[in-house]
């Protein structure tokens, strides 16, 4: 059971419906696949492998595009495997970057156990510590309206942990080959620069 | 031994790579080895230089780093490969290049008994995961083959490791 009650497929139709110019960096698991169900987008690299690679790729990428806001979509089960990164993360914190968990307390893809967060474990609090200026646990639809703009202005490093309830989608990605993500993603970001 | 020290040069040449190849970003875990050349970037503005907990970071990051349009490399010791294991799935998946700078440990005069296990087969390892490996054991060497290596990295999209041997960068002797 998750203590969350929004879904996280509605979360995720909010969290696109406003991304303008923001390119984007799903986790493996869920994540991924509410991206490919929602709204695929050239900006948006899926990892669907690597656990605990999404935090990181997105500091990579906030520091080669400065002038363009890099949100970090993931789960709680991605993001605990990245702890680390966490820290690294908070201690750079640009400007730029937002880290967004969809925490249903869960690992959805393996059989529904219990995360760590499901024990207790308060990643937001933990963000704060790491040195992210900007960090919430969210709860309502109220709280999640007033955070999602905030997330796409480089008003200094964001953490969320946004607490969903246990619905399980089918799988759902549009392109599986990562070499074509990563050609498509540089093509749409950087022109005719990227194929060189 | 001091004037022995005065006559290395190849951390500055490994620098003096990455500016002719433009890295921009360069991830690490400390290691004694890379001391000099992790200073030398820090020291450059036109480079961010990031210090990771864990290796397996550094690769991840690189990934982000690609797809933002600029060039990185990874500094690291060779207890730290065994951390970036499952993350090369990034690399060879997403044919991204991935150029990582190992300083060994484990293998040449080393002291510390624990450092065998992966100094001994961080470049069977790095092989079985069809990274390409470079081993350089002369100092002259280390500067052209990592340009090689990154060169052939970013040309190609695929991770290469350059392994600069101990005997290259000496062991403290325990024996006194």
């Amino acid at each position: 059971m998750s203590s969350g009650h929004m879904d996280r497929r509605d979360v995720a139709r909010k969290l696109l419906a406003a991304r303008g110019e923001a390119l984007i960096v799903t986790g493996l698991g869920s994540t991924c696949y509410d991206s490919g169900a929602i709204a695929d987008h050239p900006l948006t690299f899926a990892f669907w492998g690597g656990m605990g690679a999404a935090a990181m790729a997105g500091l990579g990428l906030a520091l080669a595009q400065k002038k363009r806001p890099v949100l970090v979509w993931t789960g709680d089960g991605e993001m605990l495997m990245g702890l680390g990164a966490l820290a690294t993360l908070g201690t750079q914190a640009p400007p730029n970057l937002s880290v967004v968990v969809i925490d249903n307390e869960l690992y959805s893809e393996t059989g529904m156990q219990k995360t760590h967060t499901g024990r207790g474990l308060d990643l937001a609090a933990m963000a704060k510590a790491a040195g992210f200026e900007r960090s919430a646990t969210i709860r309502t639809e109220a709280e999640l309206d007033e955070w999602i703009p905030k997330l796409y202005k480089p008003e200094g490093a964001a953490f969320v942990a946004i607490k969903v309830n246990d619905a399980r989608y089918p799988l759902t990605l549009k392109i599986r080959d990562g070499s074509l993500l990563k050609n498509r993603f540089r093509e749409a970001l950087l022109g005719s620069k990227a194929l060189e | 031994m001091a004037a022995e020290q005065k006559l290395v040069t190849w951390p500055d040449e490994i620098y003096d790579v990455f500016k002719r190849l433009d890295i921009r970003q360069v991830a690490y875990v400390p290691d004694a080895g890379h001391t000099r050349l992790i200073k030398s970037c820090e020291a450059d503005k036109e480079m961010q230089v990031i210090s990771c907990t864990s290796e397996q970071e550094g690769v991840a990051m690189l990934a982000g780093t690609w797809l933002g349009g600029e060039r990185g490399a990874l500094l690291m010791q060779s207890s730290g490969v065994g951390n970036t294991i499952n993350l090369l799935s990034i690399s060879l998946e997403c044919r991204m290049p991935l150029v990582m700078v190992v300083t060994m440990r484990g293998e040449w005069g080393e002291f510390n008994p624990w450092q065998l296990p992966m100094g001994q087969k961080t470049g069977a390892v790095l092989e079985e995961m069809e990274v390409i490996v470079y081993r350089v054991e002369k100092a002259e060497e280390i500067g052209p083959t990592t340009y090689a290596a990154a060169l052939m990295a970013f040309n190609t999209g695929r991770p290469v490791a350059v392994l600069i041997a101990q005997c290259v960068i000496g062991f403290k002797d325990w024996s006194k």
